[in-house]
């Protein structure tokens, strides 16, 4: 098997040299401290995203869009095609790990400082493909056609038509019209499965590409280390076995979480249907949700949710900026300010997402 | 005389680029908005038999293609409302307990004339004339 093997590898090399991809394996290497084991969350993400397209394109076989064959062909996946409910289930758990991954990724590269010179455009492409991973969420969660998702649509999108000039054609176009029907679900249909992946991979491709060629971030104590106190890992095998072991470790999460908290699908969509009791978004948007839900009718002259919708809009694009933006440090400061505006809004994001679940 | 024959190409070369974007972009982007289609213009709907809609409930109708909610109050009076939350476009409820109109995406509460009295809902929902005939309810159009 192994001679086949280097057989193949011979072949490939003769013609294509592989001399490169060789000396890449053998020299690259990741810093080893005691803050390593962020560097394995960005991996576990993308491990997340894979299962996802794998999962989805599986989903896609049986799925059916549209007002009178949407949740039916989700009923029947679940329930008459053979481990339906399985990859359903590993599809919905995989994408609610995926945005906690993501997250967790992102806040470790903020409070590391990996975003600092030369990384600022692998935030920023990593910021972006957070948005759209949310996107991803957003668009996906209507496609089984239930209450749930038929509100979250409603409110989701009527929260575009908010911003002043632009809002009202685009949550026209986001919606296929003026109010969520069969044709909002085309479009997300689209949006999901076509759009999304297209403009998502091409992203996720320069963030790697980035990644690697800069290679892993240093924090700041390990810089200041004397050299031969700095300690490595060959990137190959050693990193790459450690990160297949997590991947593994999260696999097992997933299916567990599949097998023992099925996705539940709810009732069927009903456009003429009062909006049920204790209905909320998705936990990645209910500090958003939570927040609106706080704001008063008015906020000086304008409406309160189109301060609060401003209000995330400029935070959003500030925090994709971070990079770029100069905050000096204190010396007499013993936590630096953007830190401690990083704690705030972390901070802000759990009690607004606490408060959700309990008010 | 050579340099301005090449600006004159360059200028004629940029126009023609601009104009066969716009060729495909206008296009693509009218494709994106979604035709207006003809709403069938409703001015008023029945919504059933008096009689049978209990004192202190409600039910939702059908008003072309948007929801009125009808309540009977604990009174016996009727009465019609859009049904189209003002916060956020949800769908409101009657809640029997409280005699007022609730909406469960975000906590907005409206009295019975459809003012918004509590919440984030910025406008009162939309008023319409019930009436009954002969033991049917009629809901018409205000204005």
């Amino acid at each position: 098997m192994k001679r086949i093997g280097n057989k193949i590898i011979d072949w490939i090399d003769e013609r294509y040299d592989l001399t490169p991809v060789r000396k890449l394996l053998k020299h690259k290497k990741v810093p080893s401290h005691k803050y390593s084991a962020w560097y394995y969350m960005g991996g576990v993400t993308l491990f997340l995203f894979l299962v996802q397209l794998f999962t989805g394109i599986l989903l896609l076989l049986y799925y059916r869009p549209g007002e009178e064959s949407a949740y039916e062909s989700v009923r029947f996946i679940v329930t008459e095609v053979k481990f339906g409910w399985l990859i359903r289930n590993v599809h919905s758990w995989s994408a609610n790990l995926l945005v906690f991954f993501a997250f967790l990724h992102m806040f470790s590269v903020f409070f590391s400082k990996a975003y600092k010179k030369p990384r600022e455009l692998t935030w920023v492409t990593g910021f972006i493909i957070l948005v759209f991973t949310l996107a991803f969420g957003f668009s996906g969660y209507l496609l089984p056609w239930n209450e749930l998702s038929f509100f979250a649509t409603k409110v989701g999108t009527d929260i575009v038509g908010v911003i002043p000039i632009i809002g009202e054609p685009l949550r026209n176009i986001l919606r296929g019209g003026e109010d969520v029907t069969g044709a909002t679900l085309s479009r997300f249909f689209g949006i999901h499965v076509a759009i999304l992946p297209a403009i998502f991979t091409m992203f996720l491709s320069l963030h790697l590409l980035f990644i690697q060629r800069q290679g892993m971030h240093d924090p700041e104590h390990f810089k200041n280390l004397p050299e031969e106190k700095k300690k490595y890992i060959p990137f190959f095998p050693d990193f790459a076995l450690k990160d297949f072991l997590l991947w593994l470790v999260v696999f097992n999460i997933l299916i567990f979480l599949a097998l023992y908290f099925p996705w539940e699908l709810g009732n069927k969509a009903d456009p003429f249907a009062s909006a049920p009791k204790g209905i909320r978004p998705e936990w990645y948007f209910m500090f958003m949700f939570q927040t609106l839900k706080l704001l008063p009718a008015h906020i000086l002259f304008i409406e309160g949710e189109l301060f609060g919708v401003l209000v995330f809009g400029v935070a959003g694009f500030i925090w994709m900026m971070i990079p770029y933006i100069k905050i000096k440090n204190k010396s007499d400061w013993k936590v630096q300010p953007l830190t401690v505006i990083g704690i705030v809004v972390v901070a802000f994001i759990v009690i607004m997402t606490i408060l959700g679940y309990i008010l | 005389m050579l340099l301005d024959r090449r600006k004159f190409l360059n200028v004629l070369l940029g126009l023609g680029t601009f104009g066969g974007v716009v060729a495909i972009f206008y296009p693509v982007f009218s494709f994106l908005i979604p035709p207006k289609s003809a709403e069938p213009k409703v001015n008023s709907v029945k919504a059933g038999t008096a009689s049978e809609l209990p004192t202190n409930s409600s039910k939702i109708v059908k008003f072309g293609r948007k929801p009125v909610i009808l309540i009977k109050t604990e009174e016996g009076q009727y009465k019609a409302l859009s049904a189209t939350c003002t916060h956020l476009d949800c769908i409101v409820q009657y809640k029997q307990d409280t005699k007022q109109i609730w909406c469960a995406c975000h906590n907005g509460t409206y009295d019975l004339n459809g003012r918004n009295i509590s919440g984030p809902p910025p406008k009162p929902l939309e008023e319409y004339e019930v009436k009954i005939i002969k033991d049917e309810i009629v809901i018409t159009k205000l204005g």
